[in-house]
């Protein structure tokens, strides 16, 4: 101890051995969460913070993979006509004990009945608590779900509206996350609803111990883990919101894994022997979005001149340092149906500008919408923007650069505004539909999610056909010929999908980088 | 003095006012709207976009709002984050010791080395000295704080290794928060060595945001001190062969007590501004950084409660010093009552 | 009349004399208002001296450190950000937009401070105290947090920025002008003018103001420098000028995240800062000891 202390006064840092027995592992995590309750949530801090650490789901993804296996549930079968599918649940899971609560019973189909209940039934007495349950809403279950039934308490049954093939994926999601209605019942007793979700009781891994705002979340392993006790004995989310600052820390061992480095930070983490610097490509894809319902981006040909215009090696030297791969595709490389014999557009001022002016178009004026925050698909639009109008420039195209508050910018792009616009989309389930579907179908461009406000009927009844089959080979076939359309068509200049770095340092064992973007320090994390 | 109270207490009460007003009026013109924020890149439909701005009470016509928010504020209701779903005074309350802490170490660290600095200068006035410490604190004055944490930063933490880069402690000490003063949960937890390492990291953050105030300080004292040096009573104490040294540390603390709280005074405004800066470099788990995150991220709520919570203390601040003038000054009550 | 006015020239050139007597005194002021005018001059012929284009990107020489350090080159003398602009010239190009902002600051909240101040002080009654009120309500809130606010409002952008600022800094130039005014109306000439029938408008503008010019004029120059910061300030925090706008607190935030590997993109806009504010604040202590004779002496 007098080794930390004078440590401690030298100002060298702490040696993170010396200090206690338990085996301590601390994250410099990017901000602070929302809350506990993921269902309430849409950003991956608070996923992170909560239904990774604290809660568990009936199926899960596994650890590094879009794989779904078994969580709270043992098993599951689907009816053939797939509007049925029956859980057969986990015997023996336990709660966590916390100073306001000690469960009385086992994990079991009342909690199922009780997490999704909360989400769908209107008068269910805790589904105004806290919030919009968001992503319920966006994954449309409401109108999926027709009825979920208690056949025993180890077996739940869910009817479905109609067939959807990615449903089991979906339960696997963050906002699908079981709470406990034991929990709920004694804070309805006590007066104290919403305490649910600043005092989180799950089943996971961690048992939430405190949070202070904006400085850490601490947690400790929960003894009677379903799965096997973690290897960390406790856990602290230390909140970093600057990545140089994350990065410094991490430097100095006062964290032991940080995500989202600054890409110029890369290469000199790389080059140290006390940082293992892990990279998985992310699921995700960073693009431009033409209106395509305003003059002169209604042409084809305008739309595919601009594309060649563009130096995307440029954007992936400079906005990403090289973190991250050039897309040509709407679906990220690691996703089933990505469709590798498309062929990008070259980089071709020359060319460009010959089509350009081919098309009657000179003189040009346009803007360049650019979003004001980072995010995972594009570390810097300013930046990305900058480069845009300096490679348009080039060929005689006089773009502005325009940025709007982030809520203000979704709405105004949403409702077409732009004439350009950068966006970008981050997977939340694994299946092809879930970008797609969702960024370039002809409903999203009615309703404005489709930014290019593309409607192509040929690519849209293709994914309509693919969503009504369960077979992953033909939808396959599908979603390849709908790439090839929508390289043709050219609604988007498809920019990057960028790779995921995470510097841990060399103590830490067993971490692995997951696609979906959380953070997951069970399954095999130790420390040496 | 009890008039004094009350006529200053008068002239709050309109101040009050104007800011429940300013804080209310923003909200209303700003562009988008909470629920925006709330929905992402996914968004929201229209009928329920509705339904949740009704939630809100945005419904209503905008004078019955305000007098809602009147009515909420009166009984302790400042509204609740967007972002997180808490009381806004909740929130506050639970950050404010550490901007507190923060701000008095500055203001310390601004009087330990200020107040001797603008002695010397004045005793020496016109050497080299004197002007070389007037350089220093000119530069201080001029400087962008922003910059100059940055350029620690740099300096002592990342090349030197020197200091920790940002938070208030370690985080490998569990300190459980009692006053939320860390220098002294430090104290109270069983936890060794991490009084040591909060003061540690107090240091640099400490050290930029009490720039300006030790600039300002330094020029103050060294102004007031030839006020005094030139004084009849002291150039007869002086010639009567009382040495320089207790001239000075009679008149000197009288001085500088009126300094520290003019300066108290006149910097609170600047210095929470500061604080905005300060712990936005230093990652502070404070108000500056809370209100500045709310602002980016359109936590309306907790603008419009942490604008009034913030213009409040500073008030009330102001009132304690315009008090404090009173007793090491009472001439001053009598002039200040008049305005 | 115009005899008159042909003495006040003459003892106009006087006090111009006197003025410059006593400014030079002070060496250092004397240093701030050259360096000043070297920024100035900067400034408008930023184009002439800066030897790149300030947008211009040279991508294959992105991240250059400055030229003294191995690697750097000497066309590009302080080295380059990101996307490899030149940074000299940027910052060249960045005074132009920090002096315009300082001038704007001023003389906005200059001219709506005195004239505010002014009817204040005059009229007196309701007028007065709803100003002094509104006053009061601005200076409750911390300025920049104020000017943060007022910019999230009227959306990000350099002649925002400019506008919200000046609003923070208008109450101090309000309780300035109304202070000497009320001091100025009871003197005896105001009451003579008042007596030989000028109205209130000439009252003001021609009796009084000139008479309390000496210290809000001091007052501009403080409010010169510490507008500069500010602008760069909420630059800094992505609320003033947005790039690829060079403004110098811009120029800071836009090269943040490099402070690790390219420190120079961070280190030299700061230091133009540093050095452009500190300049004025010399020269606004030599006027405030040339224009106020009461502190002429110390």
């Amino acid at each position: 101890m007098k080794k930390t202390l004078l440590a401690a006064g030298l100002g060298l840092g702490l040696a993170l051995s010396g200090v206690a027995q338990a085996k301590t592992l601390v994250y410099c995590s990017e901000g602070s969460p929302e809350g506990f309750t993921p269902s309430l949530y849409s950003a991956g801090t608070t996923f992170d913070a909560s239904s990774q650490t604290i809660f568990n789901r009936l199926v899960q993804f596994e650890t590094g993979t879009t794989k779904v296996i078994p969580g709270l549930a043992e098993s599951w079968t689907a009816s053939d006509d797939g509007l049925e599918y029956t859980f057969n649940l986990r015997k023996g899971v336990k709660f966590h004990t916390t100073p306001d609560f000690t469960p009385t019973r086992d994990f079991n189909a009342d909690d199922i009945l009780f997490s999704y209940n909360r989400q769908w039934k209107e008068d269910h007495p805790y589904y105004a608590i806290g919030g919009e349950h968001l992503y319920f809403g966006w994954m449309g279950m409401g109108e999926l779900l027709s009825s979920i039934d208690k056949i025993d308490d180890y077996t739940v049954k869910f009817t479905l509206t109609k067939p959807e093939s990615p449903f089991v994926s979906n339960l696997a999601m963050d906002f699908a996350s079981i709470l406990s209605a034991e929990y709920a019942d004694n804070l309805t007793a006590s007066g104290n609803q919403a305490d649910i979700d600043f005092k989180p009781v799950g089943t996971g891994p961690f048992v939430f111990q405190s949070y202070q705002k904006d400085s850490m979340i601490r947690y400790k392993a929960h003894d009677d883990y379903w799965d096997g006790r973690s290897n960390i004995d406790k856990l602290v989310f230390a909140i970093t919101t600057d990545a140089s600052v994350r990065y410094q820390k991490l430097k100095a061992g006062e964290c032991h894994v940080m995500p989202y480095p600054n890409p110029a930070d890369v290469a000199e983490m790389q080059a140290d022997p006390e940082i293992n610097v892990l990279e998985q490509e992310g699921l995700n894809v960073g693009y431009l979005a033409f209106n395509t319902e305003k003059a002169p981006f209604n042409q084809k040909a305008v739309r595919q001149a601009l594309s060649m215009a563009i130096n995307k090696q440029a954007i992936l030297d400079i906005v990403f340092e090289g973190a991250g791969a050039v897309a040509k595709n709407p679906i990220p490389p690691t996703m089933w149906s990505y469709n590798h014999a498309v062929r990008d557009y070259a980089y071709d001022p020359a060319g460009a500008k010959a089509m350009l002016d081919a098309a009657g178009v000179s003189g040009l004026k346009t803007n360049i919408w650019a979003m004001p925050v980072q995010r995972p698909y594009n570390p810097n639009a300013r930046r990305m923007a900058e480069l845009i109008q300096a490679d348009w420039a080039a060929v005689g195209v006089d773009a502005e650069i325009v940025t709007f508050e982030w809520g203000e910018y979704l709405k105004r792009s949403n409702a077409g505004e732009h004439d350009t616009v950068l966006l970008g989309w981050t997977g939340d389930n694994g299946d092809p539909d879930n970008f797609m579907g969702v960024l370039l179908g002809c409903a999203a461009a009615e309703s404005g999610g489709n930014r290019a406000r593309w409607c192509h009927e040929e690519f849209d009844s293709l994914l309509n056909q693919a969503r009504q089959l369960t077979d992953q080979a033909e939808r396959t076939t599908l979603y390849e010929q709908a790439q090839v359309i929508f390289k043709e068509e050219a609604p988007w200049v498809t920019i990057a999908h960028s790779v995921a770095f995470k510097p841990v340092r060399a103590e830490v064992t067993g971490f692995k980088v997951h696609p979906l973007g959380s953070h997951i320090f069970y399954d095999g994390v130790d420390l040496k | 003095m009890f008039r004094f109270l009350i006529n200053r207490l008068m002239l709050m009460v309109p101040v009050f006012f104007g800011v429940t007003l300013v804080a209310f009026g923003f909200i209303r013109v700003l562009p988008g709207d909470p629920v925006e924020v709330l929905a992402g890149e996914r968004g929201v439909s229209p009928e329920r976009h509705a339904e949740l701005l009704a939630q809100l009470g945005f419904d209503k016509p905008l004078w019955q709002q305000y007098f809602n928010y009147i009515g909420d504020i009166f009984q302790g209701d400042l509204g609740t984050s967007l972002i997180t779903n808490r009381p806004v005074v909740e929130e506050f309350f639970e950050l404010f010791p550490a901007t507190a802490e923060l701000g008095l170490c500055a203001i310390l660290f601004a009087l330990i080395i200020g107040i001797p600095a603008g002695i010397i200068a004045a005793i020496k006035r016109g050497t080299w000295v004197d002007q070389g410490i007037m350089s220093i604190s000119l530069t201080g004055y001029s400087m962008p704080i922003f910059w100059w944490g940055l350029l620690l930063i740099i300096l002592f933490s990342n090349t030197l290794n020197l200091t920790p880069v940002s938070g208030r402690l370690s985080f490998l000490f569990d300190v459980p928060p009692v006053t939320g003063f860390m220098l002294i949960d430090t104290l109270l937890s069983d936890e060794k060595g991490s009084f040591l390492n909060a003061l540690h990291h107090l240091i640099l953050p400490s050290i930029v945001l009490g720039t300006i105030p030790l600039a300002v300080i330094a020029r103050q004292t060294r102004s007031a001190m030839l006020e005094v040096l030139s004084e009849d009573y002291v150039r007869t104490a002086r010639a009567k062969g009382l040495s320089t040294f207790r001239v000075v540390a009679i008149h000197a603390l009288r001085n500088a007590m009126i300094t520290v709280v003019t300066v108290i005074g006149l910097q609170i405004s600047l210095l929470l501004a500061g604080a905005i800066l300060t712990e936005t470099i230093f990652g502070w788990p404070g108000i500056g950084k809370w209100i500045i995150f709310s602002v980016f991220s359109r936590d309306y709520f907790a603008v419009q409660g942490g604008l009034l919570l913030i213009a409040t203390s500073i008030m009330i601040v102001n009132l304690i010093v315009d008090l404090l003038y009173g007793f090491i000054n009472p001439r001053i009550l009598h002039q200040k009552s008049k305005s | 009349m115009s005899a008159t006015s042909s003495v006040s020239t003459s003892i106009r050139a006087q006090q111009w004399k006197e003025f410059w007597f006593y400014f030079s005194v002070s060496k250092t002021a004397v240093a701030g208002l050259v360096f000043l005018i070297l920024v100035v001059l900067m400034a408008l012929f930023a184009d002439v001296i800066s030897p790149h284009g300030p947008a211009e990107q040279y991508r294959e020489f992105a991240k250059l450190p400055p030229a003294w350090i191995e690697g750097g080159q000497l066309q590009f003398f302080l080295g380059t950000d990101y996307a490899g602009r030149d940074m000299l010239s940027r910052i060249i190009h960045g005074s132009r937009l920090s002096l315009l902002a300082g001038c704007v600051v001023v003389v906005l909240s200059m001219s709506i401070g005195v004239l505010l101040g002014l009817i204040a002080g005059y009229r007196g009654g309701w007028v007065e105290t709803l100003i002094m009120r509104v006053m009061d309500t601005i200076m409750a809130v911390p300025g920049l947090l104020l000017a943060l606010v007022l910019v999230a409002i009227l959306g990000p952008g350099l002649l925002n920025a400019m506008v919200a600022i000046a609003i923070t800094y208008t109450p101090s130039f309000v309780r300035l002008t109304r202070a000497s005014t009320l001091t100025e109306l009871n003197r005896d000439y105001v009451t003579a003018s008042k007596v030989a029938g000028a109205g209130p408008a000439r009252l003001m503008f021609i009796s009084i103001l000139p008479n309390c010019m000496a210290p809000i004029i001091v007052q501009g120059t403080l409010s010169f420098s510490t507008a500069i910061l500010d602008t760069a300030a909420l630059g800094f925090l992505g609320m003033g000028a947005q790039a690829p706008i060079p403004e110098w607190g811009t120029l800071i935030a836009e090269n943040r995240d490099l402070i690790m590997s390219a420190p120079w993109t961070v280190t030299f806009p700061g230091i133009a800062i540093l050095f452009a504010v500190l300049a004025i604040n010399l020269v606004g202590d030599g006027l405030r000891d040339a224009l106020d004779p009461k502190l002429k002496r110390s």
